[in-house]
């Protein structure tokens, strides 16, 4: 089949090109599109790309395959190959640092952002802050976001905006901590994206959903957040 | 929190809600006038000049010239955000934006007045 594959390395090339490489699938088995970096790699040694986990959980190799963000370790080629031919680029918006390696800086600033992490200024308990399995399914859909970045660089408003729009990614996060019963800085969290960029930004298109590897819905999330704001100030 | 002093009205929440109420009311009044003009096949100038000569309709009329120029404000200036990124050229493009609706609502309620 043929691989399209974009490459750029800045120590060498005065601008970015697209390499079409043939590759024989050993046995025509329906392998993983990262299975097939590999095999381009053994050809090309000088092919950069992120792995690590192989099995859909770190999130390292979220690129762009036939027009489709996803990780190349769980996306088998039969989902996105289309006439024997298979195009890789980079995830889309983010500065490209070599080949399909981009530049996350700006999506982790964005995360930054959002604070991830429990606030609550009420005493420690003795052992640990306890939640009933109601609470704790608030929190289902929400934190198995692995940031890989696939949502965030498959919208628009991130693209024109990534240092203002916190994007579907680090949204969704948000959320996950605004859901939180043993959270207690809903208030300060919510006052901090009140601006017409950080949520509002957002124009609904759920290109975020329909990338999600791990089938999340950042757009329901950011409905949520919209309707705190709203609960809180009308 | 990102900080702007050029947005409708400075909260990302305030814009969103006018957005959708000034959306609703040019809907009614978009649903209406093409309810009139269907009802009204054989209309002539005295019975449109009429209709606009009634306070109600002057008050619909105005309303919806008013959350015309709120909902186009909201939108040309998300747009000026989104795709012109040098300052200076954005500024004039959302000032350019801002006098003409200012000039589009004097003229409405010209029209709206003075018929």
């Amino acid at each position: 089949m043929l691989v399209s594959v974009y490459r750029y390395n800045p120590e060498v090339d005065d601008a970015p090109y697209m390499q079409d490489v043939h590759i024989d699938i050993p046995g025509g088995k329906d392998i993983m599109v990262l299975d097939l970096l590999q095999l381009l790699k053994d050809k090309d040694p000088s092919l950069a790309y992120r792995r690590s986990c192989r099995e859909g959980v770190c999130g390292s190799d979220g690129m762009n395959m036939n027009g489709k963000n996803g990780l190349a370790c769980i996306t088998p080629l039969s989902e996105v190959v289309e006439n024997d031919k298979i195009v890789l680029r980079p995830l889309p918006g983010l500065p490209v640092i070599r080949d399909v390696v981009v530049d996350m800086t700006q999506f982790y600033q964005q995360y930054e952002k959002i604070k991830p992490f429990l606030l609550n200024d009420t005493p420690a308990p003795a052992i640990e802050r306890l939640q009933s399995p109601e609470e704790r399914a608030e929190l289902d859909g929400l934190y198995e976001c692995i940031l890989c970045a696939c949502c965030s660089t498959a919208c628009p408003s991130f693209w024109w905006n990534p240092d203002k729009f916190i994007g579907p990614s680090g949204l969704l996060q948000a959320y996950r901590f605004l859901a939180d019963s043993r959270d207690t800085a809903t208030k300060e969290r919510l006052a901090d994206l009140d601006d017409p960029f950080s949520v509002f930004r957002c124009h609904g298109i759920m290109n975020c959903v329909s990338v999600c590897p791990k089938g999340l819905n950042p757009t329901k999330a950011i409905g949520k957040i919209r309707n705190m704001l709203l609960q809180q100030a009308t | 929190m990102v900080t702007s002093i050029t947005s409708f009205g400075r909260s990302g929440l305030y814009d969103w809600m006018i957005q959708r109420v000034t959306a609703v009311v040019l809907l009614a009044y978009t649903i209406f006038m093409i309810g009139y003009l269907l009802m009204n096949p054989d209309l002539d100038y005295n019975q449109w000049s009429g209709l606009f000569e009634g306070t109600a309709m002057r008050i619909f009329t105005l309303l919806t010239i008013l959350s015309l120029a709120a909902h186009a404000w909201i939108g040309m200036w998300s747009i000026s955000t989104d795709y012109i990124k040098p300052t200076g050229i954005r500024f004039l493009f959302q000032s350019a934006c801002g006098l003409l609706t200012f000039i589009y609502v004097v003229w409405g309620v010209q029209i709206l007045w003075g018929a």
